[in-house]
């Protein structure tokens, strides 16, 4: 089988995050950059698809070159080749379009990716692949396991979680505990680099949404602080100084 | 022309933070002079729609055929498509939910328009709509612009200011196109908490951390949610450890939350976590190390034991619910 894994270039989830230019573009000095942790998962599992069902697994990233050594990653992690489409990701329609022309003549049987990316957290990329490719999707995936062309999932709802049935082929948008995050080990790591990692130029397509400026979350005023003797005065406070309750 | 609010169904009752999408698409109405209009899709109770008669809508198309209950996200999307066109909609209005996402990433695609998720206020109307979205997993927000002519707008819980305008609310049956041709997930079985709050649909939360010490130690947690009405939230630890459902963890990689009042006991205030979090209106942290950095982003904290301090709110906030 064959199994396609979406890829987010994406600021570690410990960073700290700024903007320059007028807050118009986001400040990357200092900040280290990560496999989407979502895409993470949906990653780990297609790995353990190739020995449990022979799968072979391709990446792909809609990035700039900045996203190569998130790519070398993958690959070092287990995926067997790795395809990037030479583009910013500036948008959720544009990403998902790309992804849909590269692989609406290619066959893969399961196109797996994260549930959200963790930059702009739209959520909406395997939906849209889905539509686009005119095939179902389903999001967020919490377990995967296939039947020869039938998967058994989890899917998480609000307050609980369903168990679904659903032929390939289809889009699914993963999430913990699908499987374990692997790590790379030293023989990976050395195959990594001579696994193909191929540069395609990007489709043509639209732009649905423009940022226009970023900005930061501000800051809480001080902490007012009750001793453990003082509830009633909180439950006063909350009540009628900041009318929560 | 018009504008429409997804009514979203739990249970057979309108979702509560439903009607933020349905007083946002009055609102925008409003200003856009043109309708707002709602579609409910599923078996809801009698009298149910009609509570959203205070919200601005006209009319709330309904779809009552009981096989769409918890349908997939793509038949959903192919019954609002059906309804946009018909009714020639600009703009479609819902709340951020498990369902949001999916549907609306579908829907963007049939309907060439821009879907804008996490959207945290209520948009201006300018010549071009912008809105306000939670980025960075809840670290930053973003203002976007949409370069198509029809939107689809998902809204955080407490993005809109609810104001109540009465009309004659209309309840019109809708019927769908043939989608039983749409390929879609079969359901097996379904697990879901009963009784309790929603997460998502919450005004309060109360969360609990490693410092609970035990799953068997949530009974303080629940007995102060269940006096102020609020739903349970955990760390990521906690449900790491299945100490709590994963359902329950709110964080960067969980549920990202915006109640008017969350209370975090025990819980330390990673980044992460706080990215989940921030956008709470009110934040209390109840944790014994006076050092925990959640202090720093709290507006009221109490430093002490929470097997101490969570029971004695309890007793508070039950004895100012017998004086009112």
């Amino acid at each position: 089988m064959k199994v396609l894994v979406c890829i987010t270039h994406v600021p570690d989830t410990t960073a700290k995050v700024s903007f320059k230019e007028n807050g118009t573009l986001f400040d990357e000095s200092g900040v280290q950059f990560i496999i989407g942790p979502y895409d993470d998962y949906a990653l780990s599992r297609a790995i353990d698809l190739k020995a449990s069902h022979q799968a072979r697994v391709v990446v792909l990233n809609v990035g700039t070159a900045a996203s190569d050594p998130t790519i070398r990653k993958a690959l070092a992690t287990g995926a067997d080749a790795a395809v990037r489409i030479d583009a910013e990701p500036v948008d959720s329609f544009f990403v998902a379009n790309q992804i849909a022309q590269y692989a609406k003549d290619k066959d893969f049987d399961l196109i797996l990716m994260g549930r959200e990316s963790i930059d702009h957290n739209g959520g909406m990329v395997h939906g849209m692949v889905g539509e686009l490719l005119e095939m179902p999707s389903v999001s967020p995936v919490m377990r995967l396991e296939l039947d020869g062309k039938t998967a058994l999932m989890d899917r998480e709802i609000e307050g609980g979680k369903e168990t679904i049935r659903l032929e390939l082929p289809f889009v699914a948008g993963c999430q913990e505990p699908i499987a374990e995050w692997k790590i790379p080990n030293m023989r990976g790591i050395m195959t990594a680099r001579s696994k193909p990692l191929d540069v395609l130029p990007v489709f043509e397509g639209a732009v649905a949404v423009q940022a226009v400026r970023y900005g930061k979350i501000e800051k809480k005023q001080l902490c007012k602080m009750f001793e453990p003797s003082q509830m009633e005065e909180l439950v006063e406070a909350l009540r009628g100084e900041a009318k929560v309750l | 022309m018009s504008i429409v609010a997804f009514i979203e169904r739990e249970a057979n009752h309108v979702k509560s933070a439903s009607r933020e999408a349905a007083c946002c698409a009055s609102q925008l109405a409003k200003k856009k002079g043109t309708r707002a209009i709602g579609l409910a899709v599923g078996t809801f109770d009698d009298g149910a729609l009609q509570s959203l008669a205070d919200t601005g809508l006209e009319q709330i198309y309904h779809v009552s055929d009981e096989r769409l209950n918890g349908s997939s996200a793509s038949r959903l999307a192919a019954v609002v498509h059906e309804l946009m066109n018909q009714e020639d909609s600009e703009i479609l209005v819902m709340v951020q939910s498990a369902l949001s996402n999916v549907m609306g990433g579908r829907l963007a695609v049939k309907q060439k328009a821009a879907f804008i998720s996490n959207v945290v206020e209520c948009p201006e109307l300018t010549d071009t709509l912008e809105c306000k979205r939670s980025v960075y997993s809840g670290k930053a927000f973003s203002v976007v612009s949409a370069n198509t002519s029809k939107i689809i707008l998902a809204l955080r819980k407490n993005a809109v200011t609810l104001q109540t305008e009465s009309k004659n609310l209309e309840i019109v049956p809708f019927s769908v196109p043939d989608i039983s041709g749409v390929r879609g997930a079969e359901v097996l079985s379904r697990e879901k908490a009963e009784g309790g709050v929603l997460l998502s649909d919450a005004e309060i939360v109360v969360s609990g951390g490693r410092g609970l010490k035990g799953p068997e130690n949530w009974g303080i947690i629940e007995q102060l949610a269940r006096s102020l009405h609020a739903a349970t939230a955990c760390s990521k630890p906690v449900s790491d450890m299945d100490w709590r459902p994963h359902h329950e963890h709110v964080g960067q990689t969980g549920v990202k939350i915006s109640p008017s009042l969350y209370i975090a006991v025990g819980i330390s205030g990673a980044i992460q976590h706080l990215a989940g979090v921030n956008a709470s209106k009110v934040i209390v942290v109840i944790n014994k190390d006076p050092e925990a950095p959640f202090f720093k982003e709290a507006d009221y904290g109490v430093v002490g034991d929470a097997f101490e301090v969570v029971p004695r709110l309890t007793a508070a906030v039950e004895a100012l619910k017998s004086k009112v």
